[in-house]
């Protein structure tokens, strides 16, 4: 692996390069982002950002309680999220826990959802806690399923007593297990690395490992895709494009409830990492009730009035 | 003699504690009875028990890292807020204090609009503590060395039965960042939980202020013994029964004062610490 | 059909085919204020007609919004005649705490009626609404706020026991910080007991006489403020005045020695709040991103109209080629036009004469040799406006270095140690603002133990708060405002020896 030529591969090389990257500013992030959030979509281009969020959704249900009729239920949600108005695009993905995979792709094959890809979460989600074998297995297993997307999550436990070289081994193994059958997408637990400054490293030392997308949270912990987290990791994968000719996704992920919350996402992409990372190609965001409000918000701009739950499907 | 015109029959007020922003009865389920000068009854206000003080010292100390981190600017805002009910509600304040203490109208009316300006007097001191209690200090080395003046955390008041002591010691509290359990006795109870009301309806987060009815007997040794109270304004207590409250309060070295003359910044520094931090200087 | 639109869509977002987000316009509404067509001057409680009028227009649009008074010597007399009378019979009569009251009703009203003043402020200066709405009008609620708790709490302001004020205090303003310069005067005047006649910018006048309304409504007794609009002749007739013993002035150095020679050989004090060339320090170890957003706000904020602004970027030379990339991009995002879209970030400039004055300095740091870089940006036709715009390559000995632009104008100069960066920041006749920018903290306060300016900003950039004193050394001025150390110019200390 050639690493982009920016590392060899080592602990030592990897650690050299992470400790020349700039620190981040708590205060100045924080009023960067606070400030973007004070921008007015409104009218064409709210129509606009309502339909890209939509189909940048990942659509997810990871719980203990999901079976196969929830699962299905779900894939017709990805597929036509409004039954009765064909104008509203698909998400952008599907997202279950890798037993539920076959499932999934089954069911969206067969009621015209083929261009709706499954995401699996993988590596012993969502807490990173078991041996290697077992990550690699739950792996394997997904995209055996037909997985087109793997979501795994980093080991913060090493991430945190600075064993970096172990986090990064980790992903250059799960990338070469995904091949070219899977994306990557590694996420970090922003909540738990608490720092803007780990949030950079953490950026970086995915990208040099092969990630194709980096995702800040499981859902499972709060605080999860804060604005100001979401700016760092596109500040990120901005440079890292400078540095490599790359683009590399980002994924925000738990606590996008809202439209006005989609919204704000949309424009933290456009005026940090620039209009080219509006598509699902290289955005997408983590959600399950945030796809209701943007379909009522939809409503509400082609109607002209406020929509209720009522007109949305729970499922 | 049955008359043309019915009297209308007023609907009572119920008394309960103030704990946590909420009005709750008092766990034991005891009350006391709060007469008028005359003699006529005017209600049954809680009888605060020992588990209803801890219950008010939790809210308080949950409630006192979000009120000490919110800015000097907010909390002045906040209790200038207070300000504009209590002057509101003026009226009532006066009505009540006349009706269930030993004085005047008249002087319940004066006591009221000084304890309204009293109030907003404290509130404009939130953002002037550090100017006024802070320094920079000149070291002899190359350090930049700063005092700054911290709240000290939860601050239990025995409360006067004067509704502008009860005034003076809250504020002075509450304003750098502390948060309060007070303990009301007797008469001033009937203010006291329409005070609550003014909290209640001021933006105040929950648990910054909590209010307890009841003995002071009962309660003051309690609060002077309850390890995570850290500072005691007994200036409602009785001179005698200080010596043995401070002894008990020495068990965890509570900074407990007693005022006799009310408005002064030095009221709201006795309930705050001094922190001093070094920086080196140097390229 | 429907079907189809929706395939096709999808189609163009799965191909990855760029598209832009454009954001629509969200302006503010103009409703919310209303104009009169003319005005006169708020003096002893009330509008008084005035005589001759000048137009005052919209910098964005060049529409005239209202004509406008020109106060002459007559008015500025009534005027502090109102004001003395007001001092001698009712606000020297009343305690702090009652003048404190006053101050509080006018900041929560000035609360109540906030937007109204942000869109009014808008209209009349060509800042953003953004800035106005965020900023401006928030920081001017603030600052009666703050001054209203030290209205009876003079005591402990360390200037010795019952320091008494000057009585009338003569205050003049200037265009790029209208009410809120407004805020900075009023308050600790008033605060402190004096009265105030104070004469708003010429282009500039419409939130002060809104203000007005609000000491109507906060019942304020008559003649305790009172506002007289005009030009430099109403300023100068201000200043002459001898029943003014007090003077605070914010505008420009020149206008500021004028002052100071004037009343040079009377016992009149003055407070002069001038102007600067500030210098924005950025070390190797600064954070980047940060440091990046920090330059853009500290000269392209308000149009770079500030006394303050960061207008020098002092960069260091091992790290100035990665930062001038990042700022040229960053600079790309800068929204210019409309500053009542809610999503604009730099406004019309606020005059003919002001945008004269930035072209000319510009053309001259063309001729200088320095490397002039603007993003593509579309200027709107009519009004005021100047592109966002750096200059790199610019040395110490560039008129750009020294002199100051007042606009969206950057110089940016390099360093190689952190001595050199004092030395070039201090380099200069004026001295208010200096940044800098570093993770390490020992550096932080070595460089603001080194550099000669009033108010030093690490890590961050035009912070402003009422509680924070704020003037500047050498020409940008003298004394402070804001803080316990504004309070000491318009109090006598009583106690004090020799100085009057």
């Amino acid at each position: 692996m050639s690493f982009y030529g920016l590392v060899d591969g080592s602990e030592k090389s990897l650690l050299k390069f992470l400790d020349q990257l700039s620190g981040v500013d708590q205060v100045g992030a924080e009023s960067r982002a606070a400030m973007l959030a004070t921008r007015s979509i409104k009218t064409t281009s709210k129509k606009w950002a309502i339909d890209t969020a939509i189909s940048m959704v990942d659509l997810t249900t990871l719980e203990g309680a999901d079976t196969p009729g929830k699962v299905r239920a779900l894939c017709s949600k990805a597929v036509r999220p409004d039954p009765t108005d064909p104008t509203v695009p698909s998400v952008g993905a599907i997202c279950v826990y890798n037993d539920m995979v076959e499932i999934a792709r089954t069911h969206l094959d067969a009621i015209g959802g083929k261009h709706v890809p499954v995401a699996a979460v993988s590596t012993a989600f969502p807490s990173g806690r078991a041996s290697m074998e077992v990550k690699i297995q739950d792996t394997q297993d997904a995209i055996n399923a037909g997985a087109a997307e793997i979501d795994m999550v980093i080991d913060r436990g090493a991430f945190l007593s600075g064993k970096y070289g172990m986090v990064f081994d980790e992903i250059v193994k799960i990338r070469e297990i995904c091949g070219e059958k899977a994306h990557l997408k590694v996420i970090f637990e922003t909540g738990e690395l608490v720092t803007y400054d780990n949030v950079r490293k953490a950026s970086y030392l995915a990208m040099l490992a092969g990630a194709d997308f980096i995702k800040t949270s499981t859902g499972k912990v709060a605080p999860a895709a804060t604005p100001p987290v979401v700016l760092v990791m596109l500040e990120a994968v901005r440079d890292f494009y400078t540095l490599t000719q790359r683009k590399i996704g980002v994924k925000p992920a738990g606590g996008i409830r809202t439209t006005k919350d989609a919204i704000k996402q949309l424009v933290l992409v456009n005026e940090t990492a620039g209009p080219d990372w509006l598509t699902p190609q290289l955005f997408r965001i983590g959600a399950s009730a945030l796809l209701n409000d943007l379909l009522m918000q939809r409503m509400k701009m082609s109607d002209g009035y406020y929509a209720s739950p009522n007109y949305v499907s729970i499922d | 003699m049955a008359t043309k015109k019915q009297l209308r029959v007023d609907v009572k007020k119920t008394y309960k504690l103030f704990i946590n922003g909420a009005f709750a009865r008092s766990e034991s389920g005891r009350v006391f009875e709060v007469s008028a000068k005359n003699g006529d009854f005017i209600a049954n206000p809680a009888l605060a028990s020992r588990k209803d003080l801890r219950d008010a010292v939790t809210a308080a100390r949950a409630a006192q890292s979000g009120w000490s981190k919110a800015t000097a600017y907010n909390r002045g805002q906040i209790l200038y807020r207070i300000a504009e009910m209590l002057e509101g509600r003026a009226e009532q304040f006066e009505s009540e204090i006349a009706l269930t203490s030993q004085i005047t109208a008249l002087k319940a009316k004066a006591q009221v609009t000084d304890a309204i300006d009293r109030w907003v007097w404290y509130a404009g001191w939130s953002d002037k503590l550090q100017a006024v209690s802070g320094a920079t200090n000149p070291v002899s080395g190359p350090f930049f060395n700063f005092s700054i003046s911290e709240p000290q955390g939860v601050v239990a008041i025995a409360s006067d039965v004067s509704f502008i002591d009860f005034i003076d010691a809250i504020a002075a509290a509450v304003v750098s960042g502390n948060t309060t359990v007070v303990l009301v006795p007797g008469s001033l109870a009937v203010p006291a939980m329409t005070f609550a009301e003014v909290l209640a309806t001021s933006d105040l987060p929950a648990g910054v202020i909590n209010i307890l009815t009841g003995s002071l007997d009962e309660l003051a040794p309690w609060a002077a013994s309850h390890m995570d109270i850290d500072g005691f304004d007994i200036s409602g207590i009785n001179k005698k029964k200080h010596g043995e409250l401070k002894v008990t309060g020495a068990e965890n070295l509570k900074r407990i004062h007693a005022f006799s003359n009310g408005q002064s910044p030095s009221r709201i520094l006795a309930f705050m610490e001094s922190k001093t931090v070094w920086h080196s200087v140097g390229v | 059909m429907a079907t189809t639109l929706a395939l096709t869509t999808y189609r163009l977002i799965r191909n990855g085919r760029k598209m832009t987000f454009e954001y629509a316009p969200a302006p503010e509404s103009r409703a919310i204020v209303s104009i009169k067509p003319k005005y006169g001057h708020f003096i002893n409680g009330s509008f008084i007609a005035g005589k001759k009028h000048f137009p005052t227009i919209n910098p964005a649009t060049e529409e005239v919004l209202s004509l406008i008074s020109l106060g002459g010597v007559s008015d500025v007399d009534k005027a502090v005649a109102a004001a003395q009378k007001a001092y001698t019979k009712s606000w020297s009569k009343l305690s702090g705490k009652e003048r404190g009251k006053y101050l509080y009703r006018i900041a929560r009203i000035l609360q109540e009626r906030a937007r109204e003043f942000a869109v009014l402020e808008t209209l009349d200066n060509g800042k953003p609404i953004r800035e106005t709405r965020d900023i401006d009008i928030p920081l001017v609620a603030a600052h009666f706020f703050y001054h209203a708790g030290w209205a009876d709490k003079l005591d402990y302001a360390g200037l010795g026991h019952s320091p008494k004020p000057y009585g009338v205090a003569g205050q003049i303003i200037p265009w790029n910080f209208p009410l809120l310069m407004l805020a900075w005067k009023v308050a600790p005047a008033l605060a402190t007991g004096n009265t105030v006649v104070l004469k708003p910018a010429e282009t500039t006048s419409l939130t002060a006489l809104l203000f007005a309304e609000v000491c109507q409504q906060a019942e304020l007794p008559d003649g305790v403020v009172n506002i007289v609009t005009g030009d430099g002749s109403t300023g100068a007739a201000i200043v002459n005045h001898p029943g003014i013993h007090k003077i605070a002035f914010t505008g420009s150095t020149e206008v500021g020695k004028k002052i100071a020679r004037a009343i040079a050989s009377t016992d009149k004090k003055a407070t002069l709040e001038l102007g600067g060339k500030g210098a924005n320090i950025v070390f190797d170890d600064a954070p980047v991103d940060e440091a990046v957003e920090g330059i853009v706000n500290g000269i392209f904020f308000n149009q770079g109209h500030v006394c303050c602004a960061g207008s020098r970027l002092i960069l260091q030379e091992s790290i100035a080629e990665e930062v001038i990339e990042k700022l040229k991009v960053r600079m790309s995002k800068i929204r210019v036009g409309d500053p009542l879209d809610k999503n604009t970030d730099l406004g019309a400039i606020n005059s003919k004469e002001q945008l004269v004055k930035i072209k000319e300095l510009s053309a001259v740091g063309d001729a200088e040799g320095a490397q002039r870089w603007s993003p593509q940006c579309n200027l709107p036709d009519t009004g005021f406006w100047f592109a966002p715009t750096i200059f790199t390559g610019v040395t110490q000995a560039n008129r750009i270095a020294q002199e100051e632009i007042f606009g969206p104008v950057l110089s940016v100069l390099t360093f190689r140690t952190p001595q050199e960066a004092i030395d070039k920041a201090n380099n200069t006749p004026f001295g208010l603002s200096a940044g800098i920018w570093s993770e390490k903290g020992s550096r932080i306060f070595w460089a603001s133990q080194h550099l000669k300016a009033g108010v030093i900003w690490a890590n961050t950039f035009n912070k402003f708060d009422p509680a924070s004193p704020f003037g500047g050394y050498k020409e940008s001025g003298w004394g402070r405002e804001g803080g316990k150390h504004g309070l000491a110019a318009y109090l006598k200390n009583g106690k004090e020896s020799g100085a009057k």
